[in-house]
């Protein structure tokens, strides 16, 4: 079944390859949404099967293992849990997203179509994937693709060089992954990439400084992948550069891969490690959030503004999990808390942030710049566009009733008993966050309306079906979360719990 | 069933309030280029929909005030799963009781004064729906059991009041104001998450505000600043008092509600709600008293400085709701700080109302230009008047007699409180009769509008006050008026065995003498003096500009942290990405220079090699000459060598 899932899309990205030249662009886009939407509704089918109060040994469920390079103790397993299945759920909601918003697309739709489809199988399958060699495969797949995406459909001769800036930095954290990998390779007995078993093994305990720079080798390449500063900079100029549904997978699913692999590898499989250096990953957490919000409100581009906005909420994903390293003076629940709210954090993110990204093409394609200065009061002509880019601000700043608030809220609860000062300092982010995105929308949407010069009045029009259709939808769902959050909580908590015992074995 | 109620006041103004703005906004959306979404919507909207967004509000607002009170008598209480140990609970206790019908009380007056005033324009549902959203965040605010519900209704609250303030946002003005109210607001609210974290800490791992006051160690003094500070940001007390005056740019119904029974309400409540946590401190208490005292004397020195009617109200409510902070700081405060806070919301909601309905019939609410508007429209005057007499704090009005509470309560802490609540008394007094002093004077209204430029005057156009609109704003005056009864010692018994506070003190009769001596004779210099009041001075316009708060908060802080931004966004390009760039380029360089020792030194070597092998070939090549002589001459000198060699070995 997570075969299938995962796989589906690059089935039909083949099938889509060996249609005859004569196909319309039209129908390929069709092919595409239509395969989104399936794989969309059999997530939706294995949540409902999937049984977050009793699961199997590991956690895991739905697993399907097959021997690959058993020599190398490389296997083909995949299997999801309460961290991975809310994952793979968004990665499917925001790439249907993607497919509806590209239905305006009119440059080599083909390709485009088939180079998505490719990415979403990768994307899931970094999620689903169990052993460690399958994981950096999708890995390091997703820059190869999203490579493509910026280079291609971007904007111009600056895309291609931000897309080799994205690919050579992201490249070279996926080799310091790597070498992390074949690092506990070598120290598990027997020799394995398996994950579960990994984590069962912890084979690194009491492995003092080798451990230390195993971690250091994950944290590195987990950092660039996240990003965390000082690793953020190949970030702005790839979203900026990036076609609006590239910038909104770039942000919403490949970012979530570092912060995911936080908590599904460095956490439990280096818990000594984590523990001894949890005040690394709080600080760089803490400095992600101030500083990425503080450089995001001198921005004068719109789209670099919410680039940087992602460091800041990334920063709150990787505070929590330091925090949850941290035992002295916490209990359990404070720290489980913390896990569950860093997992919702990177669900809430995906959704609003590739919201953000949709809706930022929109302001691109009706006035063909970025530069927050050159709109003003364009509520007066697009009130549908002002209603939704509102809401998704007023989302992103984490205002209560979104899916924004129900992480950020348990991220500090739970991080404020081991790690007071850093999470007091980490609060001024939402402050900060507020700031930004009230200027900007202020500067935009508000006021006596005002368009870019040479745009007439006649070619902006407010939100069409398929724009609406793309982001109204993911804003739904982030208030769903935010309002009655249970549904998710329930599949999250158990699983967070998990993380938290293994951290402190 | 009676958790349904429950459940069904908070969702019915929230659910009605999102769909009336939602529908709205995306209704306005509609004229234009057409596009597939619009189209079938266009058909709707042959019916127009304007006034059916107003009268839908009316409906639910009345609905939810029979809620209301139906849960006031029921009490009920209800719950649900939230986070890990943590739940969402609401509950009417005696407090909530009060407060959930004091709130749908003012929300439906204020709705109902709204539906009747004239158009604005094609608007109407945004306005409306996001009244409705902020009245339920309120209702919300008042009935959360713990602290993430409240934090959530709390924050909802100051966004929708962002949307309200900000309400008329093609005028950048306004767009501004909203901003900086809630930027400044949610300063303050970062206190809350504070107080959560700390909590959570501290033990409390059920999150649940009467549990607040059992938080182990030091994080007790974490939760209870945490919850101070949330507090005193959101009633607008010093040093935030500043946003109230900007918050001022919204449309008079919006000011109504925000600063009578909502949002500035929320922070008297939290403090009286979490009564016993300040108690527990020991610090918290007599901190939280002082910063009421000192703001209602400060404030009320602001008020009186003003020049136009709508900041000197405001001013007047930060200075008001001093005293309910003051009560809930005291040892003895709640039932006093609850009465205040009642009296307040309804003398105050309608002095907005009356000071809007002047604003929308002549188009200016300087003070000034105002003279003579309480005999030009009597039916209004006469409810200003009553509102402001209230709020002078002259017997037997409601605001007297709550005050006395307030006084005696800080009479029992300590005498300097009682004397600092006195004098802020005295000084309600003046600030009122000024206002009241303008609006009686006895010309009448000039014919024509009173515009004056660069002044917030709203709608421009001179209209005369619609009939239905007089009916909210005199059961306004009238239940001012006569909210005094809760002072009387049986009403005031009642209300304390409904707050469960059983023990506080009462006024003794010459409390309650004194204060109504300091508040006429206050009255009466105020009025005495106002005609010879002297020219704006120094201190005058240190007052009028509300102290300088927002001033020296734009020099602490935004200015600092912008010029922060800038120079890191500069750093970042600069410093952190160079380095990243000077790396590339680095590698590339290194690139080259192995290019070039690849080029001229390997491959140099390699070609060396090669020709010295040829060489090597040629030399061999020399002796092999055909030449037979030649080839045993070679043959003679290599034997001779090898004889040499064979004896020299030997």
């Amino acid at each position: 079944m997570l075969t299938v899932v995962t796989f589906l899309p690059l089935l039909a990205c083949a099938a889509l390859a060996l249609l005859p030249r004569t196909v319309p662009d039209r129908a390929c886009l069709w092919v595409w949404i239509g395969t989104a939407a399936a794989d969309l509704a059999l997530v939706v089918a294995l949540w409902a099967g999937f049984d977050a109060q009793h699961a199997g040994a590991g956690g895991m469920q739905y697993e399907q293992q097959v021997r690959w390079m058993p020599s190398a103790g490389v296997g083909y397993h995949v299997g999801v849990d309460g961290l991975s299945l809310p994952l793979v759920a968004m990665v499917c909601v925001l790439f249907l997203a993607t497919a509806l918003y590209s239905l305006r697309e009119t440059h080599r739709v083909r390709a485009l179509a088939c180079l998505f489809l490719f990415l979403q199988t990768v994307s899931t399958g970094v999620f689903v994937a169990l052993d460690l060699i399958l994981f950096f495969v999708f890995f390091d797949l997703s820059i190869v693709g999203m490579y493509f995406v910026i280079a291609g459909w971007g904007h111009g001769e600056r895309a291609r060089a931000a897309a080799l800036k994205f690919f050579l930095y992201t490249f070279l954290g996926s080799l310091a992954l790597l070498l992390g990998f074949i690092g506990l390779y070598l120290a598990a007995d027997p020799h394995t990439f398996d994950l579960v078993r990994l984590t069962r093994s912890n084979p690194l305990a009491g492995h003092g400084l080798y451990a230390g720079l195993v971690l250091l080798a994950l944290g590195a390449g987990l950092a660039v992948k996240t990003p965390t500063v000082p690793l953020h900079t190949w970030l702005p100029p790839a979203h900026t550069e990036a076609p609006a549904a590239g910038s909104a997978i770039l942000a919403g699913v490949l970012l979530k891969m570092g912060t995911y692999g936080f908590v599904r590898i460095a956490m439990p499989l280096l818990p000594g490690s984590w523990r001894r250096y949890a005040l690394v990953f709080v600080v760089v957490g803490v400095v992600s959030v101030v500083y990425g919000a503080l450089v995001a409100l001198a921005q004068t581009d719109f789209k670099r503004l919410v680039a940087y906005t992602s460091v800041n909420h990334m920063g709150y994903v990787v505070l929590a999990v330091g925090a949850a390293g941290t035992l002295a003076g916490t209990d359990t629940q404070a720290r489980s808390l913390a896990v569950t709210g860093a997992v919702v954090q990177m669900v809430s993110h995906g959704l609003l942030t590739g919201a953000l990204f949709l809706l930022t093409g929109v302001l691109y394609d009706r006035g063909s710049t970025y530069r927050i200065d050159a709109y003003s009061g364009l509520a007066a002509h697009t009130p549908r566009f002002a209603a939704a880019t509102g809401v998704a601000a007023f989302a992103g700043l984490g205002i209560p009733g979104f899916s924004g608030f129900i992480a950020e809220f348990q991220i500090f609860t739970g991080s404020l008993a081991s790690q007071a000062t850093a999470t007091a300092v980490a609060l001024l982010g939402i402050l900060i966050t507020a700031a930004l995105f009230l200027r900007a929308f202020r500067a935009i949407f508000l006021g006596p309306p005002r368009l870019p010069a040479g745009i007439q009045v006649a070619g902006v029009t407010d939100l069409d079906a398929t724009e609406t259709a793309a982001t109204v939808p993911l804003l739904g769902l982030a208030l769903v979360i935010g309002v009655a959050p249970r549904f998710l909580l329930d599949v999250i908590e158990p699983a967070g719990r998990t993380v938290t015992d293994l951290v402190a074995r | 069933m009676t958790g349904a109620l429950l459940w069904a006041l908070v969702a019915l103004p929230l659910g009605a309030g999102a769909l009336l703005a939602v529908s709205a906004v995306w209704e306005r959306g509609c004229p234009g280029p057409p596009s597939a979404v619009c189209r079938g919507a266009v058909v709707s909207r042959a019916v127009p929909r304007a006034p059916s967004g107003r009268c839908s509000a009316l409906t639910v607002a009345v609905a939810t005030l029979a809620l209301a009170v139906a849960v006031a008598l029921t009490r009920p209480h209800v719950s649900a799963p939230l986070f890990a140990g943590v739940r969402a609970g609401l509950e009417v206790d005696g407090l909530s009781a009060v407060m959930v019908v004091t709130i749908a009380a003012v929300t439906t007056a204020v709705l109902a004064f709204a539906a009747g005033e004239p158009g604005r324009g094609e608007d109407t549902g945004r306005f409306h729906g996001m009244m409705l959203l902020f009245a339920g965040a309120m209702l919300v605010t008042v009935t959360a059991t713990t602290l993430p519900l409240l934090l959530m209704a709390w924050e909802l609250m100051g966004a929708t009041s962002w949307a309200l303030i900000g309400y008329w946002w093609r005028q950048p003005r306004r767009a501004r104001a909203a901003d900086t109210a809630f930027l400044t607001t949610r300063t303050a609210d970062l206190g809350l998450y504070l107080a959560a974290g700390a909590a959570m800490a501290g033990g409390v791992g059920s999150l649940r505000l009467d549990a607040l006051p059992g938080t182990g160690g030091p994080w007790l003094h974490v939760v209870s600043a945490g919850v101070v500070v949330a507090a005193l940001g959101k009633s607008a007390q010093l040093p935030f008092s500043f946003w109230l005056s900007r918050a001022m740019e919204g449309p008079s119904p919006v000011s109504a509600l925000l600063h009578s029974a909502a949002m500035v309400a929320a922070g008297a409540y939290l403090l009286l709600r979490a009564h016993p946590l300040l108690n527990a401190t020991g610090w918290a208490g007599p901190l939280v008293a002082w910063t009421g005292a000192v703001t209602a004397l400060a404030l009320g020195v602001v008020a009186v400085a003003q020049r136009d009617v709508k900041q000197l109200l405001a001013a007047s409510t930060s200075a008001q709701l001093g005293f309910m902070v003051l009560a809930a700081g005291t040892r003895g405060g709640v039932a006093a700080g609850t009465a205040q806070l009642v009296a307040h919301a309804a003398v105050k909601s309608g002095l907005f109302l009356a000071a809007g309905a002047w604003l929308t019939a002549l188009g200016t609410q300087q003070l000034p230009a105002l003279k003579g508007a309480a005999r030009g429209y009597p039916l209004v005057g006469a409810a200003f008047t009553a509102g402001a007499l209230t709020l002078a704090g002259l017997p037997p009005l409601s605001l007297w007699a709550a005050k006395d509470e307030v006084l005696s309560a800080a009479r029992a802490d300590s005498h300097a409180l009682y004397a600092a609540g006195l004098a802020a008394g005295a000084i309600a007094a003046v600030y009122s009769v000024k206002a009241l002093w303008y609006v009686t004077r006895s010309q009448p209204p000039d014919a024509t509008p009173r515009h004056e430029t660069g002044y917030a005057t709203g709608r421009h156009s001179p209209r005369h006050m619609p009939r239905s609109a007089w009916l909210p704003l005199w059961v306004l005056a009238a239940a001012s008026a006569v909210l005094g009864v809760l002072a009387l010692p049986g009403p005031a018994g009642w209300l304390r065995a409904l707050l469960g506070a059983g023990g506080e003190p009462s006024p003794h009769p010459w409390e309650a003498g004194l204060s109504a001596a300091v508040a006429l004779a206050a009255a009466g210099a105020a009025w005495w003096w106002l005609p010879r009041a002297p020219r704006v001075t120094v201190t005058t316009r240190w007052a009028q500009d509300w102290l300088h708060l927002e001033r020296a908060a734009h020099a602490l802080f935004v200015r600092p942290v912008l010029a922060l931004a800038r120079a890191l966004a500069v750093f970042d390009d600069k410093v952190v990405d160079g380095a990243v760039r000077q790396l590339a380029h680095g590698g590339y360089a290194l690139a080259r220079l192995a290019g070039r020792v690849d080029d001229g030194g390997l491959d140099a070597a390699v070609r060396a090699v090669a020709a010295g092998a040829r060489r090597l070939g040629s030399l061999a090549r020399r002796p092999q000459t055909g030449l037979l002589h030649q080839y045993y001459a070679q043959a003679v000198v290599g034997f001779a060598l090898l004889t040499l060699i064979v004896l020299l070995v030997r």
